[in-house]
C-alpha cells in the first residue's frame, strides 16, 4: 500500500455537500477488472459537457492542476460502497480529501489505499473553503493540518489505519497474522 | 446487563476485541459476491498466493451489469459491451478456480444479490453477512448484521473469513403510529431518511422498532432495511420473529430438521432486551405520512407527494439539485411530466412490489410515450409473477417485462434513461446521472411509480385505488 507521511499541496475546493460515489466515479465506468485508469472519468458529470472537457468546471481550470488535496462539503463519499471511488481519486492525482464529515464505507476504503480522508471542524473547514488554491500541509505523524496562514488543527485517524499508512502496510497482512485466533474461534463455535 | 440485538450479534462474532491500537477482528458467517466488486479482490489473493479460505461460506451471482433481455437462440446474452461480458466471464473463472458456488446467467437462482440471498435461505437471523455492495443492509430485515464493504474487504473475508472493525454506534429508530392505506414500506423508509438526513446514520447501525415495523411483511422489512445506507447507516436491523422464521423455513440453505428447531430457539433470544440502551434513539411518527417522492439529487431530499418543494435556504448544493431536476421551490411533484418508469431494484423488485404495481396497471394502459420497465429481482419472483399472470397485466398495459437484474437502478447494463429524461423509479438512489448521464430520478413506491406510468405525470396512486 502507498505510504502517507506528510503532504504539502495546493488545494482545490469543491464546496458541494453530500458528494456521492456516483459523482466521484459513475457506475458505467465500473466495468473494469483492475484498479488503474479510473482517474480520467473521475467526476465525469461535472468535468465533461457533451463529451468534451468543460472549462467552466473548477477541476478543469489551471488553478486546480497538480492539486493533491481536495476540500469538499459535508458528508463526502456517501452512497455506494465502490472502492473505485478512492481508486479514481488517487489515479486522478488526489492524495487526501478534507471535509467536515466523511461517509463510513468510503472512509474505510480510502484508508486501505493510501488515500487520506480527513474531518476538520466547521470553522477551519470554512477557512480552507475560502482559500481555494492555497497551500495546505497534512502531517499524519503529528495528526495536524496547517493552512496557508499558519493556523493548525488536529485531526483524528483510526490508530491502526494510521499505523498502516505510515508504514505502507497492508491491513490484510495483519489479519492473516491473526489466523491462530480465527481458527480457535471457529473450533470453539462448533 | 440488557443487550441490544446488535450487541448480541457483535459479541457472538468477536474473534478478538478491539483495543486502542487495534480494531476488533469480526467473524463473517456469509459473504455474497457479484461481478463488479470482486475481480480486484480475487486478484489480490492471487498476488499473495493465498486461496479463498472458506469457499463454502461465499456465494456468487451476477446482477449489476447483466442484460435483462433474453439470450438469443444460441444462448448468447446481449451484454451492453465487452467489458460487461468480460466481468461476468472473469467471475466464472474466479469462482471455478477458487471453489465458490456461482449462480451465473442461465441459472434459475441468478438474480439481484439481495433478493436471492434471503430467497435461498442464505440470510439467517444472528448472522454477520457482507457483500461488496452498500445495499447489503437489506439482509438486516432478518435480524442479521449485514453491511456493505469495499473490494479490499471482500478480499479480507475471502482470505480470512474476518474483517477488522471498530464497534459502530447504535441508533434506535422508534417508529410510532400506523401507516395509512396507500402508504407503503418504501414511503416509511423515505420518510425516515428525510427526517434523519442522509448523513444522520454515519458511524451507526439502526434498529427499526415499534408496532408499525412489527406489522410489516418480510418483503416490506427488506425494503426498509435496504435503504438504511441512504441515511448513512451501514446496517439496519429488525428483530426476528415468527414472520421471519416462517419466511426462512424450508428454503434451500436454511437449517433442516433438528437443526431448524435449535436454530429457531437460538434466534428467539436475539431481540433487544427490555431496558437495553442505545447510543441514541430517534422517534418517527408515521401516522400522517404521505406517499413520498424525491425532488432533488439525494434520497434525503424527499417530501410527501402533494407537498410543496422546500426552499433551499441558501444551500448552493440544493439549488443546483433543483436546477438539475428542473423543479422550483413551492411546486408540487404531482403533475410533473414523466418520461420513464422503472419498477425493480433490490429495494422494490419482490413479488409484493409487483403485485402492488400490477393492481394499478390492471385494465389500464401506460400513458403514450412513457417507457416502463418492470424488472423482477429474481427468477423466483419472475416465476411467481408469471404464475399469477402479473406479466400479462404489465404487457397488456404496455410495460416491458424483463429478466432479473439490477437494471436501471445502477444503469450500467444498457437499461437507462436519456439526458434530460425524468424517471419515476422504485430504486434507492436519485444521485445525479445515476440512471443515465443527464437523467433525472424521482424515487417513489411501486404504487406511485405505477400510477405515474398510467397518467404520464407524477401521480398519487390513491386516486387510482392503490392501497
Amino acid at each position: 500500500m502507498l505510504e502517507f507521511h506528510q503532504l504539502t499541496s495546493k488545494t482545490v475546493v469543491v464546496p458541494n455537500t453530500n458528494i456521492d460515489t456516483d459523482i466521484i466515479i459513475p457506475a458505467r465506468f465500473l466495468k473494469v477488472t483492475d484498479k488503474k485508469g479510473l482517474g480520467v472519468n473521475a467526476f465525469y458529470a461535472w468535468r465533461y459537457k457533451d463529451g468534451a472537457v468543460d472549462p467552466d468546471c473548477i477541476l478543469n481550470q489551471d488553478a486546480a492542476k497538480g492539486a493533491e488535496i481536495l476540500v469538499a462539503g459535508d458528508n463526502f463519499g456517501c452512497g455506494s460502497s465502490r472502492e473505485h471511488a478512492p481508486w479514481a481519486l488517487l489515479d486522478y492525482g488526489f492524495r487526501a480529501v478534507i471535509s467536515t464529515s466523511i461517509a463510513d464505507i468510503f472512509r474505510g476504503n480510502s484508508l486501505k489505499n493510501g488515500f487520506l480522508p480527513l474531518e476538520v471542524d466547521a470553522a477551519f473547514h470554512q477557512k480552507l473553503m475560502a482559500q481555494g488554491g492555497s497551500e495546505v500541509t497534512i502531517d499524519l505523524d503529528t495528526q495536524k493540518v496547517t493552512a496557508a496562514d499558519g493556523s493548525t488543527v488536529s485531526f483524528e485517524v483510526e490508530p491502526f489505519a494510521r499505523y498502516c499508512l505510515l508504514n505502507g502496510m497492508d491491513q490484510l497482512d495483519f489479519l492473516l497474522s491473526q489466523m491462530d485466533d480465527i481458527k480457535a474461534f471457529e473450533e470453539a463455535r462448533i | 446487563m440488557p443487550k441490544t440485538l446488535f450487541d448480541k450479534i457483535w459479541e457472538a462474532h468477536m474473534v478478538k476485541a478491539e483495543t486502542t491500537d487495534y480494531p476488533g477482528v469480526l467473524y463473517i458467517d456469509r459473504q455474497l459476491i457479484h461481478e463488479v466488486t470482486s475481480p480486484q479482490a480475487f486478484a489480490m489473493l492471487e498476488e499473495k498466493g493465498i486461496p479463498v479460505r472458506r469457499p463454502e461460506l461465499t456465494i456468487a451471482t451476477m446482477d449489476h451489469g447483466t442484460p435483462t433481455l433474453r439470450p438469443d437462440e444460441e444462448g448468447n446474452y446481449p451484454f451492453v459491451d465487452d467489458s460487461a461480458r468480460k466481468q461476468c466471464a472473469m467471475l466464472e473463472t474466479n469462482c471455478e478456480k477458487h471453489g465458490v458456488t456461482l449462480y451465473a446467467l442461465g441459472s434459475r437462482q441468478q438474480g439481484i444479490v439481495h433478493v436471492i440471498g434471503p430467497e435461498l435461505g442464505l440470510t439467517l437471523p444472528g448472522q454477520t453477512i457482507v457483500c461488496g455492495d452498500s445495499h447489503t443492509s437489506t439482509h438486516g430485515a432478518f435480524g442479521a448484521l449485514a453491511f456493505g464493504i469495499g473490494t479490499s474487504e471482500v478480499g479480507h473475508v475471502m482470505a480470512t473469513q474476518c474483517l477488522l472493525q471498530r464497534k459502530p454506534k447504535t441508533i434506535a429508530i422508534n417508529v410510532e403510529g400506523q401507516l395509512q392505506p396507500g402508504v407503503t414500506a418504501k414511503d416509511l423508509i423515505m420518510g425516515i431518511i428525510a427526517q434523519v438526513g442522509i448523513g444522520g446514520g454515519t458511524g451507526a447501525v439502526f434498529e427499526y422498532r415499534g408496532e408499525a415495523v412489527k406489522a410489516l411483511t418480510m418483503d416490506e422489512r427488506m425494503t426498509v432495511c435496504n435503504m438504511s445506507i441512504e441515511a448513512g447507516a451501514r446496517a439496519g436491523l429488525i428483530a426476528p420473529d415468527d414472520k421471519t422464521f416462517a419466511y426462512i423455513k424450508g428454503r434451500q440453505y436454511a437449517p433442516k430438521g433438528e437443526d431448524w428447531d435449535k436454530a429457531v430457539a437460538r434466534w428467539r433470544t436475539l431481540p433487544t432486551d427490555e431496558g437495553a440502551v442505545f447510543d441514541k434513539e430517534i422517534s418517527v411518527d408515521v401516522s400522517k405520512l404521505e406517499p413520498m417522492v424525491t425532488y432533488g439529487t439525494n434520497p434525503g431530499m424527499a417530501i410527501g407527494i402533494g407537498a410543496p418543494i422546500p426552499d433551499p435556504k441558501g444551500s448552493a448544493t440544493e439549488e443546483h439539485a433543483l436546477n438539475y431536476m428542473g423543479l422550483k421551490t413551492g411546486e408540487s411533484l404531482l403533475g410533473q411530466h414523466v418520461d420513464m418508469v422503472f419498477i425493480g431494484s433490490c429495494t422494490n423488485s419482490r413479488i409484493s412490489d409487483l403485485r402492488a404495481a400490477a393492481a394499478i396497471f390492471k385494465d389500464r394502459k401506460v400513458a403514450s410515450g412513457v417507457r416502463t420497465l418492470v424488472v423482477p429481482g429474481s427468477f423466483e419472483v419472475k416465476d411467481q409473477a408469471e404464475k399469477e399472470g402479473l406479466d400479462q397485466i404489465f404487457l397488456a398495459a404496455g410495460a416491458e417485462w424483463r429478466e432479473p437484474g439490477c437494471s436501471m437502478c445502477i444503469a450500467m447494463n444498457g437499461d437507462l434513461a436519456q439526458p434530460g429524461e425524468l424517471v419515476v423509479s422504485t430504486s434507492n438512489r436519485n444521485f445525479l446521472g445515476r440512471q443515465g448521464a443527464g437523467s433525472k430520478t424521482v424515487l417513489a413506491s411501486p404504487l406511485t411509480a405505477a400510477a405515474s406510468a398510467i397518467n404520464g405525470v407524477v401521480s398519487d396512486a390513491r386516486q387510482l385505488g392503490g392501497n
